[in-house]
């Protein structure tokens, strides 16, 4: 590990002011940067520790009824707040299905969204690796490739964008505030994280020095809690990145479909939506052969990008599962394995 | 998990009077370990300590060509760089094999690199900060030659030994006229993957040196036999050196042999006349302190139309360095298990440009059964049998080959217990034919367990004192499995006492040696020793008192005495007899000692077959879309001889099974083929089961009596739950699906239907 500054903010104008210093990283949770710097893959010259700033820990629900989640709310403060689980429930199964529980007490909201890839040649510094040295290539593209990306990957990086958290947030139109030297601004998740083209070091929409303080989810979103669902297809239980993920929403009246949302994980450097998929499930109802059709759609411009095709199709399936598990209702109570496809039966109840 | 112990039997065929084996005693150690009180090897910080950092090669094969040794030395706070351009002199050669298990080392004896991970530098600094940017900043450069990790590019050759020099061809009977004799011939290729050790504990060291006397703080399996070889390598007298091994974060075999990294910070101590602390990082255990070799297996069997092997040909593949031997005996695993008039066990050895091989839990038998247990199911398909009824058909009641005996076998008995309890009658036989309520696939498959039990040359110390105290000695490992415990319910069994009334010493190497903790021969070999060192101290005791008038025990020589409660009594009178204090002090000796040197008979070890023997069923639940796999239900019923502690092996039976099912479903190191490096060192990529993989787990303790494998009557159980499971597992899957995996371990895609 490099010999670095540390500053600890009291303040969000000190952290920009700091952040924005060549060499600047700021450290929340640690849970990715600190393993990163272990790794010889971050050398941030300062670490500016936000750790202190109590405004950005708090979730507020706003007069309009969306709720604004401070940066450093913990993944699982905010999954186990029961209003927050129960307005916006496929969030809370999406934090719930990440990592370990020690990891989920201490990682926070903003940190989720800005947590790298979990590519093994980014990892690696004897590796090529594009996103962490630019022009150096890409040692993913012919090696050990099989988690890969399948949507939006270029030549120059197959990386996917390992969040959980993010995918629902996609599928939610949330929204994430950031604060800067120029002031603050807001970015629409959507286009928070970018897909890696020529400039896979680029990988957020963030300016030199901005911090996110807060996402916020609209109220509107609440009208998919009846019927929603994320579901995270792995290699283990628990404990264990998605080999793909999907969130699925949709609002239902008289047995047809007024609205959905479909976001797929894992798939891509950012959270895949697709809103032609939703777009062909409205007035529709239900079936499953409408949720085949949507999931292709979803699915329609994946190419391997190594000895990946099968998660084409796995994400598919796993898309189609996940909009039938959601026109099936919400469960009521949060399966025993949140986000397991062997948690999409029969109902509530879910034993482990 | 379930844990539900209704099915235990006790194993207690022959209870012993004032013994407490038998009993479910907690760890000795466990209050330590879960208030932290338990001092690991790295937890140690003698004054003046200095910390050491490896650095690990970046390429699999060719040569350092530079390092910025100068930019390191300019970092604060570093003292010391080790290159091979400043390697510390050693006296035994590394590139020398050291009896009897030590490897071929790397301790920068030259500037060459023969795998990912071979340390090329040490870098010692004031503080492990300091040590670690160091080392960063040595930025080797390489000239590189191309890696061979692969079956195609590396070399096969005839090995001399595998596993522990166990002979590489084993054979018996006419495997031709067997195979033409056969009216089924049943072939498959299997693979097993490179596997690491992965114990939660790095390995580290704390080497502190006084003149030419060294004590090191380290988790070591092996005590004794590492005090041999670090004498050889530091040429001190081997009574110089003191190994304090109280604890082991886990260790499954990867403690039990030197390794480079450790024996350079130990030289660097020397050289720097202070103390030098080591650990490896997670990723730096990915190589130079061994793994479970890649196996390509080959398994032909020839039938006759009524379900009867009539031959078995296991042929392995099995991966090691370039420079150095350790073979998976992976066709091994076919010898001992079933009948079959000709049978052929034969390996190949494959160098590759990696960290040579070692000793990883079930070392052979693991990679081994994994092939063979799916071979029979196959097998049995083949001829229509359920796998049950084809095993139970092909049931060796003799060794096959020599004929001998088995010293016990109830493996027939594991086969019943474990399959009422699983249920395995109700078995359909067709393969894709169950679901459950919401559309998953269900699977049940089987799979026999089966390990050797061996012991080692053990020692151990019984000091019965006049002030009423006993003292019990012995160098044991405890690992986690349970050893100081297990270990003192003997000692406590031999004297006739409650395990809490001894005091019992272990995990130094100044304590008798009682030998490796390996080969599942821990329990049997030091508490042997204990059972004998106890013994022998009551003799002692006995003849005191049979010689002396003023004893109620005077003139019992020839009836015998026995033990009770702190007592020695009459053998035909349990009411005429006195304290062992009050032996003492009427003879005014301050104690007696008991030692002993243990082995097995000779004589039964030559006249007997003897192993541990298990069954294990496994139902897992696929869903057909996603491929999801999970293992529902495990349930092993296992016999190992006499049972010391059900509930420390029931937790060696879990372990094992768990094991397994991350054998069959989840382990294996990915190598990148172009670099020849592992990509997936470290725990979040490397997967190991989580509990939610294993849901329910039951092990069922079949009673057995051996009298033959010792005169404590105990086999082995550390090792023997792995075996079986991983068939189990993946015939089960076959079950479930119709799809047969024969490659390890079983992903998403090998049973997706696209």
């Amino acid at each position: 590990m490099n010999l670095f500054d540390y500053v600890r903010a009291s303040s969000v104008d000190e952290a920009v002011a700091a952040g924005a210093k060549p060499g600047a990283r700021i450290l929340a949770g640690g849970t990715n940067l600190v393993d990163l710097m272990k790794m010889g893959v971050a050398e941030p010259a300062t670490l500016v520790d936000i750790t202190r700033l109590e405004e950005l820990k708090r979730i507020n629900w706003l007069s309009d009824g969306s709720v604004r989640i401070g940066s450093l709310v913990r993944n699982s403060d905010l999954a186990y707040e029961t209003h927050f689980a129960k307005t916006f429930p496929m969030v809370a199964e999406a934090l719930l299905s990440g990592a370990s529980a020690q990891l989920r007490n201490a990682a926070t909201a903003g940190g989720n969204l800005l947590q790298k890839t979990r590519c093994s040649y980014y990892q690696d510094v004897a590796s090529a690796c594009n996103r962490r040295n630019a022009g150096s290539g890409c040692d993913a593209r012919q090696g050990l490739n099989r988690l890969h990306a399948v949507l939006g990957w270029s030549d120059h990086c197959i990386a996917t964008h390992p969040s959980d958290f993010c995918v629902p947030l996609a599928a939610l139109d949330a929204v994430v505030e950031v604060t800067g030297k120029g002031g603050s601004r807001e970015i629409p998740i959507e286009s928070f994280h970018l897909l890696p083209g020529d400039q896979p070091g680029k990988e957020n929409a963030l300016e030199e020095g901005e911090l996110v303080t807060a996402i916020r989810i609209p109220a509107d979103a609440s009208r998919f809690a009846a019927h929603s669902r994320y579901l995270k297809l792995r290699e283990r239980t628990s404990y264990a990145f998605a080999v793909v993920s999907a969130a699925a929403a949709m609002m239902i009246e008289d047995g047809r479909i007024l609205e959905a949302r479909l976001t797929l994980g894992a798939v891509a450097a950012k959270p895949w939506r697709s809103r032609e998929a939703e777009a062909a499930m409205i007035g529709q109802m239900p079936s499953k052969d409408l949720f085949d059709h949507a999931a292709g759609i979803a699915l329609r411009e994946a190419s391997p990008s190594g000895n990946n095709a099968f998660k084409i199709e796995l994400a598919r399936r796993l898309a189609a599962r996940a909009l039938s598990a959601a026109s099936a209702g919400t469960p009521t109570a949060m399966p025993a394995l949140p986000g397991s496809p062997l948690s999409t039966f029969s109902g509530d109840a879910h034993v482990a | 998990m379930s844990l539900d112990h209704s099915s235990d039997t006790s194993a207690r065929p022959t209870t012993r009077y004032g013994s407490n084996s038998g009993q479910a005693l907690t760890r000795r150690d466990g209050l330590l370990k879960v208030t932290g009180q338990a001092t690991y090897a790295a937890d140690n910080h003698p004054a003046q300590l200095a910390y050491a950092v490896m650095v690990g090669a970046t390429i699999a094969r060719g040569h350092v060509t530079a390092m910025d040794v100068e930019a390191a030395s300019r970092h604060p706070g570093v003292i010391e760089i080790f290159t091979p351009d400043s390697a510390p002199h050693f006296a035994h050669d590394p590139d020398e094999k050291m009896p009897p298990f030590g490897f071929r080392l790397e301790l920068l004896q030259n500037h060459s690199v023969r795998y990912a991970g071979q340390p090329i530098a040490l870098v010692v600094a004031e503080t492990l900060e300091a040590a670690t940017e160091g080392a960063r900043l040595l930025k080797p450069a390489y000239e590189t030659e191309e890696a061979r990790t692969t079956l195609d590019n590396g070399v096969e050759f005839d090995p001399k030994a595998v596993g522990v020099g166990g002979p590489p061809s084993t054979s018996h009977g006419d495997l031709d006229a067997a195979f033409a004799a056969s009216e089924t011939i049943v072939e498959a290729e299997y693979s097993t993957p490179a596997q690491y050790h992965n114990a939660m504990e790095p390995h580290a060291v704390v080497a502190e040196w006084t003149d030419d006397h060294l004590t090191l703080d380290m988790p070591n399996q092996a005590l004794a036999m590492s005090c041999a070889s670090y004498a050889r390598y530091f040429d001190i007298p081997v009574e110089n050196v003191v190994i304090r091994s109280p604890f082991l974060g886990g260790g499954f075999g990867s403690k039990a042999i030197l390794n480079g990294p450790q024996i350079l910070a130990i030289a660097a101590a020397r050289k720097l006349k202070r103390p030098v602390k080591l650990a490896l990082t997670r990723a730096q255990m990915y190589g130079p302190v061994g793994h479970r070799g890649q196996t390509w297996q080959t398994l032909r069997m020839g039938l006759s139309g009524n379900g009867r092997l009539k031959a078995i040909h296991h042929r392995s593949i099995s991966a090691t360095s370039s420079f150095d031997d350790f073979l998976e005996p992976a066709a091994n695993a076919s010898l001992p298990l079933y009948a079959a008039d000709a049978l052929l066990a034969e390996h190949k050895g494959l160098r590759l440009d990696i960290g040579t091989p070692g000793p990883m839990r079930a070392p052979g038998e693991a990679s081994g059964s994994a092939a063979l247990e799916v071979a029979i199911d196959e097998a049995a398909e083949a001829c229509g049998l359920d796998p049950l009824e084809f095993r139970l058909l092909n049931y060796a009641e003799s060794e096959p080959g020599s004929g001998r005996p088995f010293s016990s076998k109830a493996l027939r008995e594991c086969y019943e217990r474990g399959a009422e309890v699983f249920g395995w009658k109700q078995r359909p036989r067709a393969p894709r034919t169950m679901q459950d309520e919401n559309g998953l696939l269900v699977g049940w498959g089987m799979g026999t367990a089966v390990f050797p039990c061996p012991m080692f040359p053990a020692q151990a110390r019984t000091t019965v004192r006049a002030d009423g105290s006993v003292l019990v000695e012995t160098g044991g490992v405890d690992m986690g499995q349970g050893a100081w415990t297990a270990l003192a319910q003997i000692a406590a069994e031999a004297l006739g006492l409650e395990a809490h009334e001894i005091e019992f010493r272990s995990g130094v190497s100044t304590l008798p040696d009682a030998g490796v903790a390996g080969g599942s021969g821990h329990t049997a070999s030091a508490g042997l020793a204990l059972s004998k060192a106890g013994l022998n101290a009551l003799a002692k005791l006995a003849e005191i008192a049979a010689n002396d008038p003023a004893s109620p025990l005077f003139g019992a020589g020839n009836i015998g005495v026995v033990p009770r409660g702190g007592r020695l009594v009459r053998r035909d009178d349990e009411s005429r007899g006195e304290r062992f204090a009050d032996i003492l002090i009427r003879a005014k000796q301050s104690e007696v000692t008991g030692e002993a040197k243990s082995m097995r008979e000779p004589e039964n070890a030559e006249k007997f077959a003897m192993y541990s023997h298990g069954a294990v069923f496994a139902e897992v639940k696929v869903d057909p879309d996603l491929g999801q796999i999970r293992t529902t239900r495990l349930v092993g019923a296992f016999a190992a001889g006499r049972v010391i502690n059900p509930r420390l092996v029931r937790s060696q039976y879990y372990g094992g099974m768990i094991w397994g099912t991350s054998f069959a479903l989840h382990e294996a190191a990915f190598i990148d083929h172009r670099t020849g490096r592992v990509m997936n060192a470290d725990l979040a990529e490397y997967h190991v089961p989580v509990n939610a993989d294993v849901p329910s787990l039951e092990a069922i303790l079949v009673a057995e009596d051996d009298p033959y494998v010792n005169s404590i009557g105990v086999k082995g159980v550390g090792e023997i739950g792995i075996t079986g499971t991983v068939g189990a597992i993946a015939n089960a899957v076959w079950h479930a699906t119709g799809m047969r995996v024969r490659n390890f371990p079983i992903h998403i895609e090998d049973i997706l239907v696209l």
